[in-house]
Formats: C-alpha cells, structure tokens, sequence
C-alpha cells in the first residue's frame, strides 16, 4: 500500500512542492487541503490582477485537471482545525478526520495587522488571496478615497492597482522612506517621486492610531491627531507565519515552523515548506527560495535524503508598470569594509547602487531603470570576483543587441530564479520538446511562472534558439503601455485624463511610440466627445497637415464633395487650383471624390484656400465619404432618395473620428450601384423601406454587409446608421475595422445595444455622436490659424560659417 | 572631437512644439529637429529605408532610446546615435546626427560634425 502524505496549504509552495515530488519515483496517496476554494494560482500576480494587467485565468498555475490527472485528492475551502502527531491524523474544521503517514505543513502566511483600532470595520481589506483581489475590484473606482497603510512592496502594488481602478489612493507608511527594507533612504527617495508623479499621495512616518466610522470605515486617524478621509483601507503591514497548526502538532516553533537543512521538523514524519517556516532563525516571503525548499523536500521526503536548502539571499522585484525597482542582498554599507558604488541621475529618475565587499557583489538596489538586474543576481549567486572589472560595474550592457546577449548567457545559468530553470533546461525544451511560444515553454519547464521578471529573458532566448517562435497574442495596447484598449478606455474615463501624456505619465513609460500614441489621441477625443486637449505630436503625420503623406514626402488634396455630387464652378476651381500648383496627378478615387496627388506641404493651405472646399478628409482614421447611385432624382429604376440620404448622413458623420477608416454607401435600390452592401455602413433603399447594413469589406478581404434592421422612413434609416457609426466609435478598437468589430462582437449584441437598445442608451449614443460633432470643424480651416511652422520649412537664422559641399 | 565646433543658429525655440519635429533646409543638406520638451536633437530628414521625412515620425522612447517612426514604413530611427531600431536592420547605413543646443531660446546646431563624420567613414 502506498504511503499516505497529507499537505495542508494550496498555495504556490506547497503545490510546487508536490509537483517535484512526482518527478521522483516513489508513489503517494496524495490528499491536499486548502482553505481557498481554488486551486493553486500564482499569488505575486494579484496585484497584476488588481491593476488590470491579468485576468484570474491568467494567473492559475494548476487547473483542477491537474488535481485529477495526477490523481490527488483535493480538499478545497476544507481548513484544518486540529492535527494528532501521536495518531498521525488531521481533523477539518467540520470533524472530518484524514490519517497520514507523511504531513507537510505549506500554510503559507498571514497579514498582520497593527494593533489599531476599527479593523473589524466594513471597508477594511488585507490583500493576500484572490477573494480580497475581488472584493477589492468590486469596491474600488472613481470617487472612492483608498488608503493603503504599509509601504512595502504589496502596499505599493495595492495602492497602484487601486488607483488603475479609479480610486484616489494615499499610502501611509510607518518608516521615514518606503521600502525601507529593500531601498536605502536615497532609493526610497525616488521611488516616492515616482509615485507620486503617478497621482498616489504618499504619506511617511506617520503611525496609524485607529480606524474611524460607523459601521464601514469613513477616515484614518494618526498618532498625531491627523484624519484623513478613506472609503477603503488596504492594511499592507507585513506578514506572519501561520505557524499555530505546527504548534498544535507538538513541532517546534520561534516565529514559524522550524526546519533543518533537509526541510524536517523535529518530529520525523512531518515536514514543513514555503512561508510558514523559519529556517535558521530566517522567514521568507519570497517566491524564488520557497521552490527551492520544494525540491529539497521532495528529495527527502522520497528517500532521496541528499540535497540541502542553504537559506537564500533576498530579492525582490517591485511589479508596477513604469517604475523599476529592483533589490538583492545586503546593502547596508555602515558595516566595516564594505564599499558603496552609486549611479544617480535624478532628471531621469535613476538611482543604481552596488555594495561590495572584498571584491565580491554583497547587495544592489535599482530604481528607474532595473533592465541589469540579471547580471547582478547572477554576481550574487555566483559569488563572482569583480575586482577585474571595477570600472564597468554600472556601466549599461554593451549594444542593444536582444540576440547576442542572450547567446552570451553560459548554458548553467539560471534564467528563472524562482524556479530554478537553467539556460539549458530551456533550450532543452525548445529543441526536445519544440517548444516555441511562451505559453509552451512555461507549461513545460514552468520558466517564467514565479514572479515573472524574467519573461522578456525567456522571450529573447525563444526568439534566437526556437526557429518557430510566436509571440503570444497581444491583448495589450502596446509595451508603453501595458494595457488592453477596453482597460485605457476606462481609466481615462475614471481618472478624467484629457490628453495622451497624461495616460502615457501615469499608465505608461512616459513616452509612448508610433502605435500607442495614435491610438490613445483616438480614445481621448471619443471619451471626451473632442473635449479633450489635443496633443497633435501624438498624432500621425496626415491628421497634422490634413493630408495623406505620399512615398516622397509630398501629400495629396482630397476637397469634401459629399455624396460625390460636384457642380462645374467646383471642378473649375479644382482644374485651376491643379494647373496654379502643378500637381502631377489628378485622380478620381474609387470613393467619388477627386483626388490631387504630389502636393508640397508649404503649399497645402493656399490650396485650401483657393479651392475653398473643406477637407474630404481621405487621410483620417474617421468617416471617408459616403458614396451613393443617382436614386429616385433621375434613375428610372430608383426607389428611395439615394442622393439626399447620402448627402445629409455624410454632413451628419463628416470631421468624425472612428477605430479606422470608415466608408459609407447610399443606393436607391436593390441593384446596389455604389456597392453599400460591402461598405462599413451601406443604406439600401427598396420599395417604402430602407435597410440599413454594417460591417461590409471590400478591400484585403470581401465580406457582405450584415443586416442591422429595416425601416421605414428615411429619418429612421439615417438615426440607425448613426447609433451604429457611434456606437463603433465607442466600442471599436482602435485599427479595428467595422467588419471585425461586428465578427468580435456578433450582431445580436451589437443590434440589442444601438437599434433595438432602450430609449436611454439610445439616445445616449445620440446626445454623444452631437457633442462630438459640434466639437468638430473642417480640418483645413486650421490655415487661418496654423500651429507654429506647421506647413513651413524652417530657413537658417544663418548660415555655417564653412559652407559644405554635398 | 578633434574638429572645431561650428554652432550656426537656426530658429527659435518656439517653433518646434514640443514632441514635434520640423526640417530645416541647410544649403542642399536638410535636416530634421525635434523638441524633446527637456532637449533638442537634430538628424538628417532621410530615412535611410525609402528616403521618408523623419521630420514628420512621431516621437517615442523605449528604454534608453529616444526615437523617432518614419512616417512611410515605421521604421524607427534613434535620435541620439541615429542607429535604426526597428526593424533590426544593422546592414542599413546609419542616420547622421548633428549636436543641438538651445541659447537664448534659439536652437543651434553644431554643423562641424558632418565634417569629422566624413572624415571618419
């Protein structure tokens, strides 16, 4: 019969625990305990999860088809409330009683809370497992004043998700600088700024007296007779080992469980792993050590009694976008013979500091730029002699070169602390295994599925070993800012963010590129019906000249004939503005609208000027044109007004921004001579009724229209096509095409949300669509008033003293 | 650098806004400034991959890179080495960058570099 083991706790080190203990060869009946009631996820990445940044899916480590395959019996939301070493039993809260023949205690830790008073107040969270992650998202959003007291590193990533989520967040810390235990007082120094420039209120030493209110927490009293106002409080003070259960079995217990080298504790048949134990008179907190007591268990606990756990150095990582905190070993450099390099540049935020002692790395701090941190925990680990490079200790890594640098990492290395996985090992994978996407390589090595810092080093090893590598799909915008679109729509919705900077200050790097920045000026404008404040250099080239850029840098005109109808002293203007700039080419586009190509930028507003059109704004990511057939005016065959309709829906729509081009179409009949039915929106005119289709393509692919409704009057066909136009603009993507919008969305839920939605929603998407529109103007009327030397070349105050040949 | 320098003064400062750039025309060289809000850099408006107007990209940063995206294809150039970024392109020539400064609110650039770069290569 095989041996019994029991593990109470089913967090990460536990279960890890588990995990090694099936690679060896000794078989157990497994029966695991947990007081959660899900399996074992990944609890660093709660404050991921806080932020927006993952969803719970994101974050499970073993799914309940683990449990299964492996055969282990799984107790969840069961928590162990009495445990007889002399009988080898354990005894659940509801008496149930489970005997073992090997019991390892993986309970984990518990926050502890100051003695303060009001604790028990509605209103009042710790943050330590999934259910406090969700009630925490349930609580928080705009209006809500959270305050996070602790300043440690879970405070932190609390009070960032909190303010992700709308609340307005204060941190209240007890020591002088935050993170005090991992930064020095210069560190802690800018990483506050940094916080603080993020929009978090960051108050230090001060010391929390009670919690005030009635029954739910209304503010936060100091010893100093301070209050300030909180809807939320997040206690984020630090942790305890839930060492009781160990005490109950008789073990020996200081501050946790007791273990020696091979992971035992003083009685034989009871083993101990993960936070709940002290070792060496040392607690830990930390993913990466807590694996490696996992693997020395298993060993011992197999018969393979052999491998020592050797305590760890600390390091830790703080996990919020767009500020880099990095601290390993022991930095304090009061100590006799130790030495202090310092790196600091205080414009761009960055504090480095390395402590060394004889020659050899002892501690490093990173703040502002933690890209190194690597190269540092390797120097650590390997205990590296350094006096030969003293002067490139700070020095960045040679160039940017992701493919060489990974090629340089010798093959031992360890690329994932936490889980110990080598260079090799992955590689072994990849070759082996033909591993090549990142959601391979941590299913089959586990790379990656601790603390996650070491993700954009497994990348690059994937992208130069595996010949196949995909990148995973991106849900996010893009690297500067790490969000999904849905997710920025809503922050800067609640935290009333009115220009691209301010989203990429305080959600992003601060700088943003080619992709984010066009997309986020696109969100601005739509949340804010164009009350935002536009910041054209996050705009591209054609939406700040009003002009479509051509492979030579010239642009081309494109005046508004809405409906494509023109009239002769138009087309005259055209021919001579043509003739007055000679313009190289004059085209009819397939849009109905005449387009003049090779134009100079200098010369673009007096050509709007003379031409005396507004824009067609061919350029835009936004309403393009509506075409339309000649319709019941002069087609024998016509049935609705086609010419009318598309006139008054294009003036409608015109100067509007959308995800990406929009192109309209308004037939009179059902022989469809302007193509609505492959247009993002068509108006199709039959016999007394319109219909009205979305979603058609003619261009890369070809995809015919969808039927949003039927209806009968004119009116009524132009307002569905507006609560459709803007109810993409809302919705869309930003370079998301009608077309896709609709696959993504299906049409039942986008005509329950527009045509056949309650009054309300309705005439919301309306009321928005007209604020938008009085907002908007002809882009080309900015040459009464351009931008500083928008259309100009700038010519020399003077010239080289040597002038240069060519 | 072993040659003199050669600041000419070019515009004033207030007619690049901030995270834009412009091209200023140099004799028959033409090159592109950028207003980084805290600095001013200024490269040659070519891009080294189909000649676009790098005057025209929209500036961003990714790590220590200041860059700027051609408008035509997206490539990214840095404005401070003008290496090519994006995409990883190293056969590619790379883009010639002038020192820039501000004075009196007049952004200047030192031309001397095109010189000892040619004097270099």
């Amino acid at each position: 019969m095989k041996e019994r083991l029991v593990v109470i706790g089913n967090g990460m080190a536990g279960v890890a625990c588990v995990e090694q203990i099936l690679k060896h060869t000794q078989e157990f009946d497994i029966t695991i305990f947990g007081d959660e009631t899900h399996t074992n996820y990944n609890r660093i990445m709660l404050s991921s999860v806080l932020a927006g940044e993952k969803e719970y899916d994101d974050i499970v480590l073993n799914g309940i088809d683990w449990y299964q395959k492996h055969r282990i019996n799984t107790k969840l939301g069961v928590r162990i409330a009495d445990i007889d070493s002399a009988v080898r039993t354990v005894t659940d809260a509801d008496g149930n009683v489970t005997a073992y023949d090997k019991l390892i205690f993986a309970t984990g830790s518990s926050a502890f809370i100051p003695p303060m008073a009001g604790v028990d107040k509605s209103g009042v969270f710790v943050f330590r497992t999934y259910d406090d992650t969700r009630q925490l998202l349930e609580l928080s959003g705009p209006g809500i004043k959270a305050v996070v007291i602790g300043g440690g590193l879970l405070g932190l990533e609390a009070a960032r998700g909190l303010q992700v989520q709308g609340c307005d967040v204060t941190v209240v810390h007890l020591a002088d600088t935050l993170m005090e235990r991992q930064l020095d007082s210069i560190g802690g120094g800018y990483l506050r700024s940094k916080m603080e420039a993020m929009g978090i209120r960051v108050l230090c030493g001060r010391s929390t007296q009670a919690l005030l209110g009635g029954t739910h927490v209304e503010k936060v009293l100091f010893k100093d007779g301070e209050e300030i106002d909180a809807n939320l409080v997040v206690i984020a003070a630090g942790i305890r080992p839930n060492s009781a259960l160990g005490k109950q079995a008789g073990v020996t217990v200081n501050r946790g469980i007791v273990v020696n080298d091979q992971m035992e504790t003083s009685d034989p048949n009871i083993f101990a792993v993960g936070e709940c134990t002290e070792h060496n008179g040392q607690l830990f907190g930390l993913v990466a050590p807590l694996f490696e007591q996992g693997k020395v268990l298993a060993a011992t606990i197999t018969g393979n009694r052999g491998p020592v756990f050797a305590g760890a150095s600390p390091a830790s990582k703080l996990k919020i976008m767009g500020v880099e905190v990095f601290s390993a070993g022991n930095f304090d450099c009061s100590r006799p013979g130790v030495e202090a390099i310092r790196y600091e540049d205080s414009s761009l935020g960055i504090y480095k500091k390395l402590v060394l002692k004889d020659g050899r790395l002892e501690g490093v701090i990173l703040v502002g730029d933690a890209s190194d941190d690597h190269r540092y925990m390797d120097w650590l680990r390997t205990n590296k002699d350094l006096s030969g490079q003293r002067r490139h200790l700070l020095a960045p890594p040679p160039a940017e070169d992701k493919g060489q640098d990974v090629a340089s990492i010798p093959e031992g290395d360890t690329i994932c602390g936490c889980l110990g996985v080598t260079k090799g090992d992955i590689i072994h994978a990849i070759h082996a295994d033909g591993v090549c996407t990142m959601a391979q390589l941590k299913d089959k090595t586990r790379a990656s599925t601790g603390c996650g810092s070491c993700t954009s080093l497994c990348k690059s090893l994937l992208r130069a070993v595996a010949p196949e590598f995909e990148e995973d799909k991106a849900k996010v915008l893009c690297d500067c800012v790490p969000f999904p679109q849905d997710k920025i729509r809503e922050m800067i919705q609640s935290q009333r963010l009115k220009s691209v900077q301010d989203v990429l200050d305080i959600y992003g790097n601060g700088r943003g590129c080619e992709i984010c920045k066009p997309a986020i000026s696109y969100l601005v404008d739509v949340v804010w019906c164009g009350d935002h404040e536009e910041d054209r250099s996050a705009r591209f080239i054609n939406d700040r000249v009003h002009a479509n850029i051509q492979k030579d840098g010239t642009f081309s005109v494109v005046p508004r004939m809405r409906g494509g109808v023109t009239t002769p002293a138009e087309l005259r203007k055209i021919a001579e503005v043509a003739e007055k700039y000679n313009v190289p080419l004059v085209k009819v586009t397939g849009s109905q609208r005449l387009d003049l190509l090779g134009v100079k930028k200098e010369d673009l507003p007096k050509m709007w000027e003379d031409l005396g059109m507004p824009s067609g704004q061919a350029y835009a990511k936004g309403l393009r044109m509506v075409k339309t057939c000649v319709g019941d005016e002069f087609c024998r065959f016509g049935t609705q007004s086609a010419l009318s309709t598309g006139i008054e829906l294009e003036r409608r729509l015109e100067n509007l921004y959308t995800p990406h081009k929009t192109k309209l179409a308004v037939v009179g009949c059902p022989r469809n001579c302007a193509e609505a039915t492959v247009k993002d929106i068509g108006l199709i005119g039959q016999d007394g009724s319109w219909q009205v289709v979305v979603g058609g393509a003619a261009g890369k692919g070809v995809r015919k229209a969808d039927l949003l409704i039927t209806v009968e009057t004119t009116e009524l066909a132009l307002e569905s096509a507006e609560l459709f136009f803007q109810y993409y603009r809302e919705n869309g993507h930003y370079l998301e095409r009608s077309y896709d919008f609709v696959e993504r969305l299906g049409m039942e839920k986008v005509r329950r949300e527009t045509v056949y939605a309650v009054d309300e929603a309705r005439q919301g998407l309306l009321d928005r669509l007209r604020k938008s529109k009085e907002r908007s103007s002809d882009a080309w009327l900015e040459r009464y008033n351009p931008r500083a030397t928008q259309f100009v070349q700038i010519e020399p105050m003077e010239t080289p003293v040597n002038e240069f040949a060519n | 650098m072993n040659s003199p320098t050669n600041w000419t003064q070019i515009t004033p400062a207030a007619d690049i806004p901030m995270r834009e750039g412009r091209s200023v025309k140099m004799g028959s060289l033409n090159i592109a400034l950028f207003n980084l809000g805290d600095r001013f850099l200024a490269v040659e408006n070519r891009c080294p991959h189909g000649h676009g107007p790098l005057a025209d990209g929209i500036v961003g940063g990714h790590g220590l890179a200041t860059t700027v995206t051609c408008p035509l294809h997206n490539w990214r150039i840095c404005l401070d080495s003008g290496e090519v970024v994006k995409p990883q392109a190293q056969s590619s020539p790379c883009v010639r960058t002038y020192p820039a400064k501000v004075e009196n609110g007049i952004v200047m650039i030192d031309m001397s570099k095109k010189l000892s770069t040619e004097q270099a290569a």
